[in-house]
């Protein structure tokens, strides 16, 4: 076949393509620090733009997890947390029995183990150790086991982890009530921990004797859930 | 009469010419479907509020996934047998730039150029998208069986599928649009065939290759 005249220009195609593979790959060798510098520096300005347009960008951003269909709605008025198991003084607690509690403020980043990260994210809500003892819990119970209302999500920490200073039963984010698509009314808070830790939509806290693996632990995560030091991944403590 | 010397009269009645085959449809729909697939089921995954309207993040998360391990397929079975010669003699052409390319290029000039079968802006378009079907594939693929690589690729894989994720939404939305604005260009991807008069003004090089007749000159060029 004869060659038309648009068949023997210079392959500029070829080029082009291969130089954008050479580019992905280097990205993906060093995109890791492109992106923790993105976000310190561009994340912060996209977090404040006021058009709403940054928020296209892979920056700084929350990014919304669902395990069900849809999120799960409960009104402030009906929301119930539950706490039962191990426990010589089982609760349920209503949301404002829980705002009565002794309020804990916490300014920390959330990383989720897919990699993005929010830096300086305001939380507030009461300490988890809080909860517990109200409850009395018995010498037995070793681990403590949470689930969603949305029906299946579920995780779980060790007593020693559910004890830290830093772990919130949260229910206000960026000085605000924390809204449906973040976990409200209130959710788990672990700081130091992979996002996929800080159940969201919670209402339920069983104590239990051992550690039971939650829905994304069944599912290949690590069940002691340690930012940096867990899931294969470096990534600087939260 | 001397057919160059002149500008050859318009031919309503030549015969449509064919400006892609059965296979070459086939692929491109197929790709599309999928790609429109991947764009929809990806956005739902990435971008807070169409999360929260879609939910289901399993089940969307199993049709990209899906989607995106059939995204090469129809491209590839196009490419291999005997029904994809003009496909890949298309290839061909979307890889070679010719000099009236680059006065197409620049605005001032890009009246005076005389074009192949295909602009450079869709020669960009295929070269982008094509690379996408690689770089999507090869970094979701990292995304989802992380296990096996080093410790820093899953995140600069996400950064890597996040980006390129943007540019084809972009490049895509951008052949959307230049394919409704042009209905004789978008009924030949369905149909197959292009009147010669578009073939002749728009493509005159493509249109002299497949008639052997010459397109009419250019105003500008001598």
């Amino acid at each position: 076949m004869v060659m038309a005249a648009d068949e023997r220009g210079t392959p500029v195609g070829r080029r082009v393509f291969l130089g954008l593979l050479g580019l992905g790959a280097v990205g993906v060798a060093a995109g890791a620090t492109v992106q923790g510098w993105l976000e310190r520096t561009v994340g912060p300005i996209v977090g404040r733009d006021p058009t709403g347009l940054g928020a296209l960008l892979p920056i700084g951003r929350f990014r919304f997890y669902t395990v069900t269909g849809g999120f799960p709605d409960r009104s402030r008025a009906d929301y119930r947390l539950r706490v039962y198991g191990l426990v010589d003084q089982p609760l349920d607690l209503s949301f404002e029995e829980l705002t009565k509690m002794p309020r804990t403020a916490l300014t920390r980043d959330f990383q989720c183990v897919t990699g993005w990260r929010v830096t300086d994210v305001p939380w507030a809500g009461v300490r988890l150790r809080d909860v517990l003892d109200a409850a009395s819990p018995r010498a037995e119970a070793r681990a403590v086991r949470f689930v969603s209302f949305d029906g299946a999500y579920t995780e779980s920490l060790t007593m020693r982890q559910a004890r830290r200073d830093d772990v919130l039963v949260a229910y206000e984010l960026e000085g605000e009530r924390l809204s449906s698509d973040h976990g409200g009314p209130a959710r788990l808070y672990v700081a130091p921990m992979y996002g996929y830790k800080s159940l969201k939509w919670l209402s339920e806290i069983e104590l239990t004797a051992d550690v039971v693996p939650g829905f994304w632990e069944e599912r290949g995560y690590d069940v002691d859930g340690w930012v940096g030091r867990s899931n294969g991944r470096s990534d600087e403590a939260t | 009469m001397a057919v160059t010397s002149a500008p050859s009269p318009l031919r309503p009645s030549d015969p449509p010419i064919e400006r892609f085959d059965r296979t070459e449809r086939v692929v491109h729909w197929l790709t599309a479907s999928l790609f429109v697939t991947l764009m929809l089921t990806g956005a739902a995954l990435y971008a807070g509020p169409i999360s929260t309207v879609v939910g289901r993040r399993d089940v969307v998360r199993t049709i990209h996934v899906a989607a995106g391990l059939a995204l090469p397929v129809p491209l590839l079975i196009g490419f291999a047998g005997r029904w994809g010669a003009a496909l890949r003699r298309d290839l061909r052409r979307l890889d070679r730039w010719i000099p009236d390319d680059r006065v197409w290029l620049r605005r001032r000039t890009r009246d005076t150029a005389r074009l192949g079968k295909f602009n450079p802006g869709q020669k960009l378009n295929a070269t982008f998208l094509g690379a996408a079907i690689l770089l999507m594939l090869g970094t979701g693929s990292i995304m989802k069986w992380f296990e096996p690589f080093p410790l820093s690729w899953r995140t600069g894989a996400t950064f890597v599928h996040d980006w390129v994720a943007l540019g084809v939404w972009l490049a895509v939305g951008g052949h959307v649009l230049f394919a409704l604005r042009d209905p004789d260009a978008l009924s030949s991807m369905l149909r197959g065939k292009i009147s010669a008069r578009w073939a002749r003004t728009r493509r005159p090089r493509w249109y002299e290759e497949e008639t052997g007749m010459p397109a009419e000159r250019l105003k500008s060029r001598r």
